[in-house]
């Protein structure tokens, strides 16, 4: 637990750069709407994710994080009866009519909440997606691959064995694996689904640690059950309850003076 | 009377065990019947020679090579169009009322007596296109039969690769071709050759749709060309058992082996290769 402060302390030293110069809106979400079938997932949900932030979501399960998250790069789609309402804008253009799916996804990439690496090698994980995208070379995917390895903060632990079988990695290594992978594609923005949810606690300080990392490129989303993972790790927390955003503001605000009971509630882990 | 639970087990165990042992009973008995009359008649002459004195003597070549002809000319139609409709129907087909139809066809196509396929193919293929009774004519009119179990093999090994991989793929900016030719296809390849193999085998051996659009009562020489017609083992099989008078048991039950031994080869093929695969997967 006392690691934990670490993390913590970059976020003091972040902060006030990141608050000086003007924050741009990366993703811009107006009256988002989401059902399955009947089931109303995402209400209303009205909320800016600024450029370099990293936003934690919390809330209790069938919250609509989820749902809010797997919007922003258009995965909902894949499962038949969702109906999506309002706007998200990416840079200001539309990801439902401006920004075609793939590319949306490409620039948008998500890290699931359990390690879900493909059956091919560890190499081949990280090398998948580029060469979707057309990456031939040889030279350029190696180098792909160890920069992004590099930046999950896993390559040391992988750099002699690529081309193994990324199911024979522990769950935390695999995760970061994951990371690895989605980096790989030059997203600008990450989603993270609980991608702690079931990893021990020093994989899961390894993986903050390497969000903190990211912070100077990306724009993250970290939607976590977890929520002394939200304060440790974000720079301002939302939190959801039954499909509503209740809340939204600077972490430490959040975690110290909520503004609305609810919220307290929660955090203070009255319920959920 | 009153029977305590442990005897009413004892009892219903072996009930079921002596019944399912009932089922091997029959595939025993006909392997010992087929081998011990045809191995007799077994000879490498016998493989490879032209049959004579009214098929009463010499080989049966001209058969096998036809039922080998046959059998790829069938898997060239029926793998590639059982493969393409089952990823279709799996990976691209929304659910309405479409899929649906083509669904229940299948299981229909599925269901139509043998018979029935080859009065069709010959209105189709002989007549109605002119093929003439010939290895192309029965090639598809056997494919046709066994699309139904290739789709549906095919589309069991589709639906076998996780969910999670396929969401994946498309996280990372692929399309769905993408993710079915990189992702999907690859980790599904063995349930569908496995499948696919034990379609054609149930085809090799089919007589009721080749009796019109291929088979060949006496034909002493190879086929020059697909549309050519052919010797076939399960017609000649028929031919010997009903057609000749005084054919010996050794030549009947020697061509019976072969085609048994054909198609069980074809079967051992399959499950080795699903061992081979099953051992190979990592997830």
């Amino acid at each position: 637990m006392a690691k934990s402060g670490l993390p913590q302390e970059e976020n003091m030293v972040e902060q006030p750069q990141t608050s000086n110069i003007k924050l741009q809106n990366k993703i811009q979400i107006t009256n988002l709407n989401v059902w399955y079938e009947k089931n109303h997932a995402v209400k209303d949900l009205t909320l800016d994710v600024q450029e370099h932030e990293i936003l934690g979501v919390i809330g209790p399960s069938n919250s609509g994080k989820t749902s809010f998250l797997k919007t922003l790069n258009r995965l909902n789609e894949l499962y038949p009866g969702t109906t999506t309402t309002g706007e998200v804008l990416l840079d200001g253009q539309s990801i439902f009519t401006a920004i075609d799916k793939h590319f949306l996804r490409k620039r948008v990439g998500v890290v699931f909440a359990l390690p879900l690496p493909l059956p091919l090698s560890i190499f081949d994980n990280v090398a998948y997606g580029p060469r979707l995208h057309g990456v031939k070379s040889k030279e350029k995917l190696a180098e792909i691959v160890e920069a992004s390895l590099q930046a999950a903060a896993i390559w040391d632990e992988v750099k002699d064995r690529l081309s193994t079988n990324a199911f024979k990695l522990s769950g935390g290594q695999q995760q970061r694996l994951c990371i690895a992978r989605t980096l790989a594609v030059e997203p600008e923005v990450i989603l993270y689904d609980e991608p702690c949810s079931g990893l021990d606690p020093i994989s899961t300080l390894k993986i903050e640690e390497a969000m903190q990392q990211l912070k100077q490129k990306y724009t993250q989303v970290l939607v976590t059950n977890n929520v002394k993972q939200a304060a440790r790790a974000s720079d301002r927390t939302a939190f959801f309850l039954m499909g509503e955003l209740i809340e939204i503001g600077e972490t430490k605000q959040i975690f110290t003076v909520p503004k609305n009971k609810r919220t307290e509630d929660y955090i203070t882990g009255r319920f959920g | 009377m009153n029977m305590n639970p442990q005897l009413k087990e004892k009892i219903a165990f072996g009930v079921l065990q002596l019944l399912t042992m009932f089922v091997i009973l029959p595939v025993v008995l006909i392997f010992m019947l087929v081998l011990f009359r045809g191995l007799p008649g077994l000879s490498w002459e016998f493989l490879t020679q032209m049959p004579s004195s009214g098929m009463r003597a010499g080989g049966i070549f001209p058969a096998i090579v036809g039922t080998i002809y046959l059998t790829v000319g069938t898997a060239l139609f029926s793998i590639p169009l059982g493969i393409l409709a089952a990823i279709y129907l799996n990976e691209y087909a929304q659910r309405n009322w479409l899929t649906r139809l083509i669904e229940l066809a299948i299981i229909n196509l599925a269901g139509v007596p043998s018979i029935v396929y080859g009065l069709f193919g010959l209105g189709l293929f002989v007549t109605f296109l002119n093929f003439g009774a010939s290895i192309l004519a029965g090639s598809l009119t056997l494919a046709i039969m066994t699309l139904p179990v290739i789709i549906t093999a095919t589309r069991e090994a589709l639906g076998c690769v996780p969910r999670s991989f396929r969401e994946v793929s498309f996280s990372l900016g692929a399309t769905r071709w993408q993710t079915v030719r990189h992702v999907v296809l690859p980790n599904a390849i063995p349930g569908i050759i496995t499948g696919a193999i034990l379609g054609l085998s149930r085809a090799a051996g089919e007589t009721a749709p080749i009796l019109f659009t291929v088979a060949a009562f006496y034909l002493p020489r190879l086929p020059r060309s697909v549309y050519d017609q052919a010797m076939v083992l399960p017609y000649h099989i028929y031919v010997l058992s009903t057609q000749v008078p005084n054919v010996s048991v050794k030549v009947q039950y020697g061509t019976v082996l072969v085609l048994v031994g054909m198609v069980f080869i074809m079967n051992i093929l399959a499950s080795w290769l699903r061992a081979v695969f099953r051992k190979r997967k990592t997830w």
